[in-house]
């Protein structure tokens, strides 16, 4: 009898808390996957589809749209001028990041909080104003226009978030395994390598795709900074003003795909990053 | 030989002194235990002798070689840590073999010298496991074997048995001594626990505020406490101090009562472990305060003269609260401690 009548009245105080935090959950569903659904939706009709109404909740899979973009002219130049800024972005990010991470985590200096805080400030700092100078500059010094200048300015952008996800990354490690490794004969380099590295592997690929997405969704600075060889979302912003609305739905829907795929395969770790759930 | 000398050793960070001008020699295979409470710099002497911090001041010796400028891996040390440090991404044999694969020795001899020092530490059948699927003492067996296969001149151990629970402590207390005694290094040993420390220890050194307070064999730091701090920290419970006025001729009052003791001018502490005071005709007056029945004793607090007096009786007495007691200090085991010095007066 006992547990019966403890158990009832504690179900009931749990009830409503179990309720808002399910309609929590399907709220922010709902909010980041409808619109990738009507985007795919949209993007898989045929323009009639997409421009009558009412409007259908069911793809058709047309590929009408899709195969217009297979043979747009200066596409594929631009896809691939996306993949080969992201990538200088993904390797460039991850080379100055991570020696930054790393004595953020293992050394004491003056100043460590202030860098630490100016890192994440320099989020803050709005690209637009940066735009004009930045530009003056690269035609100045003859990097306006090419694909590593805007990977210059897409890793400044992807650093903040290198430094402090490597950060965490090392503060994971305890500083032990590399002292043992000292007393075992290791260098400091070689208790890195053998030691530290394996171990901070997954983690760092994980933030090295993540500095990819935030190059490949950039779009700002690309529009600026290149005329000819423009990345995909530059190219698609100047291409799409006057589109269709089914091209404008099917070119929305090849930026977000590659992203959404990055960030799906590394969401474990990204979870990690943020402290949600440490290993 | 690898003796271990270290001399007039200081390490400061910033405006904080951690360690004072620290003298210490340890001789080749002696087992030396550093003791103190935490904060006293304990650690930070065995890392500064390990070469994971660095000296502000002084110089450390290992065999007849000055080591303070080298890098670890140059001393000739191993090491094990509080917390095991066993490397999460190898298995266990690669974990006891990885110093030896850093030396660069034989693939053959690796396999040997990790077998041997699996075999020792009762691990052999966990050597293709990974540290994630060891228990916390089968991890620390892995941190004592890979320090072994080491073959070093030391091994440094800091509070190796303080994470694992009070029966396994015991089993590798046990198993830690039969195993560095046969391996024939020098071994310092860092910990809080005093019962740990009697029961390894060749010598103890006892630290308090960044200063050797004493460094002796156990029963001699047990017996003969140097300084008042050392006989109120060793013992469980520890040394009784009643306050002693000077009478002349050696003759002092404690308690009202007349003991023998040294000659020495102005006023002394006169200390008695629990365990050496008895039930007598004449002694120290004592009202019962509390009774602890622990087993084999009784351990009694009571009140002599205004302070409060441990002794511990046998557990056939039956003892009431507020019963007056005459207990009779044994007269080889008094200590005298001089109040302002802190230090023993004999």
């Amino acid at each position: 009898m006992t547990p019966v009548t403890t158990a009832a009245p504690r179900a009931a105080t749990k009830a409503p808390a179990r309720r808002v935090y399910a309609a929590s959950v399907l709220l922010l569903s709902v909010w980041v996957l409808g619109p990738i659904y009507l985007l795919f939706v949209n993007t898989l009709s045929s323009p009639e589809a997409v421009n009558s109404f009412p409007k259908s909740f069911i793809p058709q899979f047309d590929l009408g749209s899709l195969a217009f973009f297979a043979k747009f002219d200066g596409m594929l130049a631009a896809l691939g001028n996306s993949v080969i800024v992201a990538a200088m972005t993904m390797v460039m990010s991850i080379a100055i990041g991570a020696p930054a991470g790393y004595a953020l985590s293992r050394f004491e200096f003056r100043g460590k909080e202030l860098f630490r805080l100016l890192i994440l400030l320099t989020r803050a700092f709005p690209l637009p104003l940066l735009a004009l100078p930045l530009a003056v500059l690269f035609i100045r010094t003859g990097l306006d226009d090419t694909t590593f200048g805007l990977a210059l300015v897409h890793t400044t952008l992807a650093i903040p978030f290198a430094v402090l996800i490597t950060f965490s990354l090392f503060s994971g490690i305890p500083i032990e395994l590399e002292e043992a490794a000292w007393t075992l004969g290791c260098t400091r380099l070689t208790a890195f390598t053998k030691v530290v590295l394996p171990l901070i592997l997954p983690g760092i690929t994980a933030s090295a795709i993540f500095a990819f997405v935030i190059s490949w969704n950039e779009v700002f600075a690309a529009a600026v900074l290149t005329i000819e060889n423009r990345t995909l979302t530059a190219f698609l912003l100047q291409k799409l003003g006057d589109a269709p609305i089914h091209l404008k739905f099917a070119g929305g829907f090849i930026l977000v795909t590659p992203a959404l795929i990055f960030i799906f395969a590394v969401r474990k770790y990204l979870f990690a990053m943020w402290g949600i759930a440490n290993r | 030989m690898a003796e271990i000398q270290i001399k007039n050793v200081a390490k400061a960070f910033g405006s904080y002194t951690a360690l004072h001008d620290i003298n210490l020699t340890i001789a080749d295979q002696e087992f030396m235990v550093l003791l103190g409470a935490s904060g006293c710099g304990k650690t930070t002497l065995l890392r500064i002798v390990a070469g994971l911090e660095t000296a502000t001041t002084g110089e450390v010796w290992i065999g007849g070689r000055r080591v303070d400028h080298l890098p670890p891996k140059d001393r000739g040390i191993a090491m094990v840590f509080q917390n095991y440090a066993v490397f999460p991404h190898l298995t266990v044999f690669e974990n006891i073999g990885f110093g030896l694969r850093m030396k660069k020795l034989p693939e053959a001899e690796v396999k040997r010298r990790v077998e041997r020092t699996a075999t020792l530490m009762h691990i052999e059948q966990l050597l293709g496991r990974y540290s994630g699927e060891l228990s916390g003492g089968q991890r620390q067996r892995v941190a004592v074997a890979r320090a072994l296969a080491m073959e070093p001149d030391v091994i440094l151990m800091d509070e190796p048995l303080s994470n694992l629970d009070a029966l396994l402590r015991l089993e590798m207390r046990a198993e830690l001594k039969g195993v560095l005694a046969e391996s024939k290094t020098t071994a310092i040993y860092v910990t809080h626990d005093q019962v740990e420390a009697m029961s390894l220890a060749d010598r103890i050194s006892v630290m308090h505020q960044g200063r050797i307070v004493q460094a002796d064999k156990p029963v001699a730091i047990y017996r003969n406490p140097a300084a008042e701090f050392v006989a109120g920290f060793i013992g469980n419970p520890p040394m009784n101090f009643l306050p002693a006025d000077p009478r002349g001729d050696g003759k002092w009052m404690v308690a009202g009562q007349v003991i023998d003791g040294p000659t020495h001018s102005g006023a002394l502490k006169f200390a008695i472990r629990p365990e050496d005071v008895k039930l007598g005709d004449h002694g120290l007056p004592a009202t019962v305060r509390l009774v602890e029945p622990l087993g084999a004793h009784l351990l009694v607090t009571c009140d002599v003269g205004g302070t409060l007096f441990r002794a511990v009786l046998d557990s056939d007495l039956s003892l009431k609260l507020g019963d007056t007691l005459t207990l009779t200090p044994q007269g080889d085991r008094q200590r005298w401690f001089d109040p302002a010095t802190t230090l023993a007066v004999a």
